[in-house]
């Protein structure tokens, strides 16, 4: 479980505060207006933005103040995943092992995770004979050798067609149940909120709203929200 | 048609605002190497003697050194404004007169006063120096005493490149004027004293004075400069057993000139106090006619070579290439 | 994207002809005007492959060192960073015998080290071409270099952080293959720049040993009057530029490489310890900088003895360089839009042939320009625009290194919304693309405007004393025993190409984006 205790994060032009918890094994969505901080709650969970207040936990643990890397979280950025000069196989085998020094055991394991995730064909190719829902599932599969908790996710769905979307969003959903990791992402669009997420957590006016279940939270939304969704009704 | 050098805008400037009696004053335009026209050379001195006797206008163009003057004669050719051409050597008499583009001596120019006989055709001299190596007396108590001591000796020297610079083609003609077979043995030795070859005079002669190394090929007036100019008597030249070569430096006059009286005019001026007495304090060189002052204070002190050496031009052209490649041969060891 | 109308390509055709026909083409007038065929001897060969051989060694040893320095200049920021970006433009831009004079203050057997240390150093011979070399092009490669580290996406960054990259990590992963795309590039263009050493490589050579193709070329003009040989060489260092601009931009990617634009510091990972990029930044400092301090020490002793005429040259030296400038950066706009626009082997030629005339002798120009106009107009009464016109000529293939990938990026990011906004011609230059390009601009007004203040090659030809650069004065100063003076100018020189280098690169800078 990922919980944010009193997460203050001063940037210049904006406060924003937030406490909540996202749980094991499940998807929460992030959704709210343009520049409301989601992106910038997602840089400090990951450890590139320093809060200047609150703490950040993961399974109990305090992760406010360790390096990044070290830290129980993958994040997915909006763009620029993927090493360009890099094949499909060696962008994802980066999440076992930075120095691309890998045993029998690991290579099957990056196999694997391609697999899985409908890559296997392009293994051995470069990242611009992608397409972008490819390429997310790429830096996906990374995520996934990773193995950490957390998993960050940068509006993975903005460049998708709904195919891809809905694709997307199936897949995290099973990775989230799967691997018991609390899957937090950003996103401008209740569909794909309703369709990915469990939860939705509301980012506006400098606050984040704490998780409610996704259908609850749109069919019954905050006057935030409410400005925020304007005409838009879940089907 | 033959246009003067000037601007068109000159041109309409002149013609609008003077008088048609200053229009019809002639016109003399001399080519020099840019330090004789220089503010600090003999050209100003010289133009204002000249323009004072002459009721004509001395327009002295700089051309770069001297190779690039005659380069410079060579690409204009017949077309070119210049009337004469000042500052070429005898190293380059031989090219020039092969280009047909030089008119003979005027007649009645006196016999230069140089340490060797003069019966060129086409050209007068003007200055001569004699090259040498100079050093700081401060600081190299005991110099080479010839060409053989100095290669044998561990003193340093920085000279010119013998395809770009006149002093450095200079000591090329001198190491075959005074030492002749055994010149290759000499370049030979010499390599080792070298601590480079330098574009020209100016490089060579500022890393001499910034103590890049003991000797610098120069001429043996050059001293007189530090003396007279900067009251430093602290650098000297070295007298060789095998005597120095000569340059000796010309002036002549264009077959295509449009002003040929005007020309010899200059010519004859060249021989006279006028001239002459500008030549050793401004071009640091020694007048090529006697002067009625002599030689100013401080060129008593200077070095006079016992033997000077110069090959004829013609000589001196035929045997360039094959010297300048024994010059490289022996640097190249 | 959609063909870019007509007479941008007319415009940009011309102007990489205009170049390529002075640069080039100007062996054509010599060969015509020519008395005989010319003649290579066996002595040449030799000559050919010590200039090879000091240009390849030269280009290597500038790219190896410009790593470390641009690696810590990227990663690290530190108060007075960006004067340090500025003053590492200065070496590029000094006089070649001002600089020499500088190094050798430092490093000659006289200098501040043999002093210090009581041992002479002798660095004349490829140690001394080669440390001149470096001099010269450490920090434009640095600034190639830097361009490339801006380039990397933030989120690379990022993720190199998360995934825990050490700095080996770093290094294979996002380092190497940003010096693979721009090394390629810097390398050439350095190589190109050396491959027409004259003065370096025989002041600093220390004997024959060190000739140079251009020397060569310098004595067939100049003292045999042997036109076809000198269009000889100059073809054969022509070709050999050709031959090697073809195989690296062939091999690298088109366009990389521009000069150090953005030049922020990147939140790139660094390594826990400090020292390897202070002894990086230190190094370069030193090494850059002593001789500049060791320049200004030998001209202001001689700044009393300046003589009068130092005004009017500096005004003329001034002059030469702004309207150069302005014509050089003009022309490589209109090649740049033409190349952008025009992807393909015809545009990889056209940027190669511009290339080349980097390699181009100024001698050769100047006496070709003098041999094709004598016939109409007295070069020597137009001595001052020729100057500006063959440095315009001569700075373009800098100006359209750099202009070319922004022009490249605008064309692409802008130019689709322009032209189905139907902008006018006008209104797309002025509101669009200049604005755009603003930053590179800078830079490249300020190099061209450098690089013409500094000209010998050509005002050496046409010059008089009416017409006489700063540059020229302090030749003739030399040349007449005062050094001391010619010092001070070359000094004065340097502060005012400095001062117009930054005058144009901080307004570039100030680009809003």
């Amino acid at each position: 479980m990922l919980s944010i205790d009193t997460l203050t994060i001063r940037r210049p032009g904006f406060t924003l505060t937030a406490s909540f918890e996202a749980q094991s094994g499940s998807v929460t969505a992030l959704i709210g207006p343009s520049g409301a901080g989601k992106t910038t709650l997602l840089h400090a969970i990951a450890g590139f933005v320093p809060p200047s207040a609150g703490r950040i936990r993961v399974q109990g643990q305090d992760i406010t103040d360790l390096p990044v890397s070290d830290r129980p979280v993958s994040m997915l950025f909006q763009d620029h995943n993927l090493f360009t000069h890099m094949t499909v196989f060696e962008n994802t085998a980066l999440g076992l092992s930075p120095d691309l020094r890998l045993n029998k055991r690991d290579r099957e394991r990056v196999t694997d995770a391609l697999e899985r995730l409908g890559l296997s064909t392009y293994a051995s190719r470069k990242p611009e004979a992608l397409s972008g829902g490819q390429q997310s599932r790429v830096a996906l599969a990374r995520a996934l050798l990773r193995n950490r908790p957390v998993l960050l996710l940068d509006e993975p769905f903005s460049a998708l067609g709904p195919a891809m979307r809905a694709d997307l969003a199936q897949i995290l959903k099973e990775v989230a149940a799967a691997q018991n990791l609390s899957v937090l992402l950003v996103t401008h669009q209740p569909e794909d909120a309703l369709r990915a997420a469990d939860h939705i957590a509301v980012v506006a006016d400098g606050e984040v709203t704490p998780p409610r279940p996704a259908r609850d939270t749109l069919t019954n939304p905050t006057p935030a929200l409410a400005d925020y969704l304007g005409d838009w009704r879940p089907l | 048609m033959h246009l003067k050098r000037t601007t068109t805008l000159a041109a309409l400037a002149t013609a609008c605002a003077l008088p048609l009696a200053a229009q019809e004053r002639r016109e003399l335009i001399v080519y020099a190497y840019d330090s004789f026209v220089s503010d600090w050379g003999p050209g100003p001195v010289i133009e204002a003697n000249f323009e004072a006797i002459c009721n004509c206008d001395l327009t002295l163009v700089g051309a770069g050194d001297g190779a690039a003057l005659l380069s410079r004669i060579r690409l204009e050719g017949t077309r070119s404004d210049a009337d004469v051409v000042l500052g070429l050597d005898t190293n380059l008499t031989a090219a020039a007169a092969s280009t047909g583009l030089f008119a003979p001596a005027p007649e009645g120019v006196p016999t230069p006063d140089l340490p060797i006989a003069w019966d060129d055709p086409l050209f007068t001299p003007f200055d001569w120096g004699y090259f040498a190596f100079v050093y700081d007396n401060t600081k190299l108590t005991a110099a080479p005493e010839s060409l053989m001591a100095l290669a044998a000796s561990d003193t340093t020297v920085v000279i010119q490149d013998p395809r770009s610079s006149t002093p450095g083609l200079g000591l090329v003609m001198w190491a075959e004027a005074a030492l002749g077979d055994e010149a290759p043995a000499f370049w030979e030795a010499l390599s080792d004293n070298i601590v480079t070859v330098t574009p020209g005079w100016s490089e060579a002669y500022g890393l001499f004075l910034e103590g890049e190394a003991d000797m610098v090929l120069s001429y043996t007036t050059s001293p007189a400069y530090h003396l007279i100019a900067e009251e430093d008597p602290s650098k000297s030249a070295a007298a060789f057993a095998e005597g120095h070569y000569m340059q000796v430096e010309v002036a002549g006059i264009l077959a295509g000139s449009d002003q040929p009286e005007l020309a010899a005019e200059f010519i004859r001026f060249i021989a006279t106090d006028g001239f002459q007495s500008a030549i050793p304090t401004t071009n640091w060189m020694y007048p090529a006619f006697a002067t009625e002052t002599g030689v100013p204070d401080g060129f008593d002190t200077l070095i006079t070579p016992d033997t000077a050496l110069l090959l004829p031009a013609e000589e001196a052209e035929a045997r360039r290439a094959d010297a300048i490649a024994t010059w490289r041969a022996g640097l190249a060891q | 994207m959609a063909r870019w109308p007509r007479p941008v390509t007319l415009l940009s055709v011309g102007a990489a002809t205009l170049v390529v026909a002075l640069t080039v083409g100007a062996v054509i007038p010599l060969m015509l005007s020519a008395e005989g065929a010319g003649r290579l001897v066996a002595a040449d060969w030799a000559i050919l492959r010590f200039t090879l051989f000091q240009a390849a060694l030269s280009a290597a040893l500038c790219t190896l060192a410009a790593i470390p320095l641009a690696r810590a200049l990227a990663r690290r920021d530190f108060p007075g960073r960006s004067l340090v970006l500025t003053l590492l433009g200065a070496p590029f831009l000094v006089p070649v015998i001002v600089a020499v004079l500088g190094l050798l203050s430092v490093w000659g057997r006289a200098g501040w080290v043999s002093e210090i240390t009581g041992a002479t150093l002798d660095i004349y011979g490829l140690t001394g071409i080669l440390m001149a070399h470096v001099f010269f092009n450490l920090p434009l490669v640095t600034r190639m270099l830097l361009t490339g580290w801006a380039g990397v996406p933030p989120e690379h960054l990022r993720l190199a952080t998360q995934l825990g990259f050490t700095p080996r990590d770093i290094y294979t992963h996002i380092e190497r293959p940003i010096l693979r795309e721009v090394l390629p590039g810097a390398a050439l263009l350095v190589f190109l720049i050396c491959l027409t050493s004259f003065s370096v490589a025989l002041t600093l050579g220390g004997g024959p040993r060190a000739t140079t193709i251009e020397l060569a070329i310098y004595q067939a003009l100049r003292f045999e009057f042997d036109l076809s040989r000198a269009a000889l060489l100059s073809l054969m260092q022509l070709g050999l530029a050709l031959t090697v601009a073809l195989i690296l931009l062939a091999s690298g990617q088109r366009g990389a490489g521009g000069f150090g634009l953005s030049l922020r510091p990147q939140s790139i990972p660094k390594p826990r310890n400090p020292w390897i990029d202070r002894a990086a930044i230190t190094a370069a400092l030193a090494f850059l900088g002593l001789p500049m301090l060791g320049l200004i020490s030998l001209g202001i002793p001689g700044m009393p003895d300046l003589p009068d005429a130092t005004l009017n040259a500096a005004l003329r030296s001034i002059g030469v360089s702004i309207a150069a400038t302005l014509i050089s950066c003009s022309l490589a706009l209109a090649i740049a839009g033409g190349v952008a626009t025009h992807r393909g082997r015809a545009a990889l030629l056209g940027e190669g042939l511009v290339l080349i005339g980097l390699t181009a002798s100024p001698l050769v120009i100047g006496t070709a320009l003098f041999i094709a106009i004598r016939d109409f107009i007295d070069p020597f009464a137009f001595a001052l625009p020729l100057t500006a016109l063959v440095n315009a000529t001569l700075g373009v293939p800098f100006a359209l290194r750099i202009l070319l990938p922004e022009v490249d990026r605008v064309i692409r990011t802008r130019g689709p919304l322009a032209q189905s906004l139907g902008l006018s011609r006008r209104l797309w230059l002025r509101r669009v693309l200049l604005p755009g390009i603003r930053r590179g601009l800078g830079l490249a007004l300020g190099l061209v405007a450098a690089f013409a203040m500094g000209d010998l090659g050509i005002i050496a030809l046409f010059g008089s004393t009416e017409t006489e650069t700063l540059p020229l004065l302090m030749f003739g100063l030399m040349g007449s025993f005062r050094t001391d003076a010619a010092q001070a100018t070359g000094l004065i020189l340097v502060l005012l190409t400095l001062t117009i280098f930054a005058i144009f690169d901080t307004w570039g800078r100030r680009a809003q984006h």
